[in-house]
């Protein structure tokens, strides 16, 4: 408690002004850092100067000192460790100090990982209840969101975790995923407010969460897995390249094009709008004009979105919706970066029993991987190391046309046309 | 840091994890356990046990998918009852809290 005597000083003489205390200041000197505040952009320095001198938590003093102190000697040091809540294995992402020595106020400064609403649908109530037990608790600094979809609680000792979670555990919140594990999923904004949608990804997002949470609590697998939940296959959440597990909506028959809409928008565009920004840029060149319209062959169509978002009024996606499963996709270690390939081309989406046959087919999928893969593999690093047809056999999938991902190039094939 | 029994210090690392290895005693393991608050039944000393085991075989923690399997087939349950079961003898976690009663290193990695 010896910390807080910079605060506890300042408070018993009633001075009241908002930056620093007592005509000094709260933070030391920190020039280095001081450096990126400037220039045009937003500085997370400027932010963390603000939060300090208004909470006056030694902490958040003693990780400025440390963060100086590394553009110095251009060192990190933070070191992982283990701290956890009861009865879950994962969630809270540990940071020590290894210079705790120097600088006693940064030794601890762990994140806790907190799962988002499918869609990140919040309402300010419960925004603001997450804030209050945060700032109690711990540093009062989070971020919105991390990379794994989680929302990041910066900044606890292992002291106050346990506490901290039951308080944001009775107003609803529950840890995120980590190690090696079902990872926190996520989902765009999906048909709660996008036209796109070709199927309800909140729904089987969080049909997915309450069937993994298990696996999500208490990771047990071979690496991490995760989920990414896209309406349509413009992808927003980018599951494709960074998922295992990527749900992406498609359709299946052609697509839906509103002829009226179609003239509004060349009456107002242009053919040459229309022939320069939508036809010619057809990866597939799918489209053609026709009597000073368009006219799209189904066949040639790869749903790459480009003529839907481009003309949003006039095209929507077919009425036969469903997902594609691709898997595979991740980032750098290992193998290096993969994007998902296709292994489910067209599943229907709409009801509980659609729902659930998926829920099985991913839970064979995980069987077949926890059994196969080498600890620390991603299960598109399994696929790749054992072979396609290994993995479809091993989960009862047909092999398809559409799990090809491109053509063979022999130079003695001659194709007749 | 340290844990005393009968009078000896036992070095311990900042979370409480034995130092050196040998000085593992199944008295030093019911301290260590306390600290955790964790009452030791058969059921935990023979887990710890097999922990130790594998640790003397393969100079590693086993994974936590390893140990779950080898539950799940000594006790006939399947993957998701042997879970349950790790984690009702050890709450937060064998990865956590079984090695330390074990006295097996600290494990490493995001978890």
């Amino acid at each position: 408690m010896e910390e807080n005597k910079g605060a506890s000083a300042c408070g018993s003489h009633g001075c009241s002004h908002s930056n620093g205390g007592c005509g000094e200041k709260f933070l030391n000197p920190t020039p280095m850092l001081d450096e990126l505040e400037k220039g045009p952009w937003p500085s997370f320095v400027s932010g963390f100067k603000t939060l300090a001198e208004r909470t006056k938590k030694p902490m958040l003093r003693g990780v400025m000192d440390q963060l100086e102190y590394s553009y110095n000697t251009k060192m990190g040091y933070w070191k992982g460790g283990l701290v956890t809540v009861d009865g879950y294995g994962a969630g809270v992402i540990t940071r020590y100090s290894m210079i705790k020595d120097k600088i006693p106020e940064a030794a601890e400064f762990h994140t806790m990982r907190i799962q988002p609403p499918p869609g990140l649908h919040y309402n300010t109530a419960m925004l603001r209840e997450l804030c209050d037990i945060w700032e109690e608790y711990g540093s009062g600094m989070l971020t919105l969101h991390g990379q794994t979809g989680d929302i990041m609680l910066q900044g606890i000792d292992e002291a106050n975790v346990q506490e901290c979670f039951d308080k944001l555990n009775e107003k609803g919140w529950d840890l995120g995923g980590a190690g090696a594990g079902m990872r926190t999923a996520v989902s765009c904004a999906g048909p709660a407010r996008c036209e796109q949608a070709c199927y309800d990804n909140l729904e089987l997002h969080l049909h997915a969460l309450r069937h993994f949470v298990g696996q999500l609590h208490r990771p047990e697998w071979n690496y991490k897995i995760k989920f990414k939940f896209s309406g349509c296959p413009n992808d927003c959440t980018n599951a494709i390249m960074r998922s295992d597990l990527a749900v992406i909506g498609t359709w299946k028959d052609a697509i839906q094009v509103d002829e009226v809409a179609v003239k509004e928008w060349i009456e107002e565009k242009g053919v040459d709008a229309l022939v320069n920004q939508v036809i010619n840029l057809c990866p597939t060149r799918a489209i053609s004009l026709e009597d000073g319209g368009m006219k799209i062959d189904t066949r040639d169509c790869v749903r790459c979105m480009h003529c839907l978002n481009a003309m949003p009024k006039a095209l929507s996606p077919g009425k036969e919706r469903g997902i594609s499963l691709l898997m595979g996709g991740k980032n750098t270690l290992k193998v290096g970066v993969n994007m998902g390939s296709l292994i489910i081309p067209f599943m229907k989406m709409e009801t509980e029993e659609d729902r659930e046959k998926f829920m099985e087919l991913v839970e064979e999928i995980i069987d077949w991987w926890d059994d196969n893969g080498l600890d620390h593999e991603r299960i598109g690093e399994t696929i790749e190391r054992v072979g396609l047809r290994q993995f479809l056999d091993g989960v009862g999938l047909d092999v398809d046309i559409n799990q090809v991902s491109r053509p063979r190039d022999n130079p003695y094939f001659k194709a007749k046309y | 840091m340290g844990i005393v029994i009968n009078g000896t210090t036992i070095e311990t690392d900042e979370n409480g994890y034995l130092v050196n290895l040998e000085d593992w005693t199944e008295e030093i393991a019911g301290q260590l356990a306390e600290g955790e608050e964790i009452e030791m039944s058969d059921e935990h000393w023979s887990l710890v046990k097999f922990l130790r085991n594998y640790y003397d075989e393969y100079q590693i923690a086993p994974a936590v998918k390893v140990l779950t399997k080898a539950i799940a087939a000594e006790k006939g349950m399947d993957k998701k009852e042997a879970s349950e079961f790790l984690y009702g003898l050890f709450p937060k976690g064998p990865a956590l809290q079984a090695c330390k009663v074990a006295g097996l290193p600290k494990p490493t990695g995001c978890v």
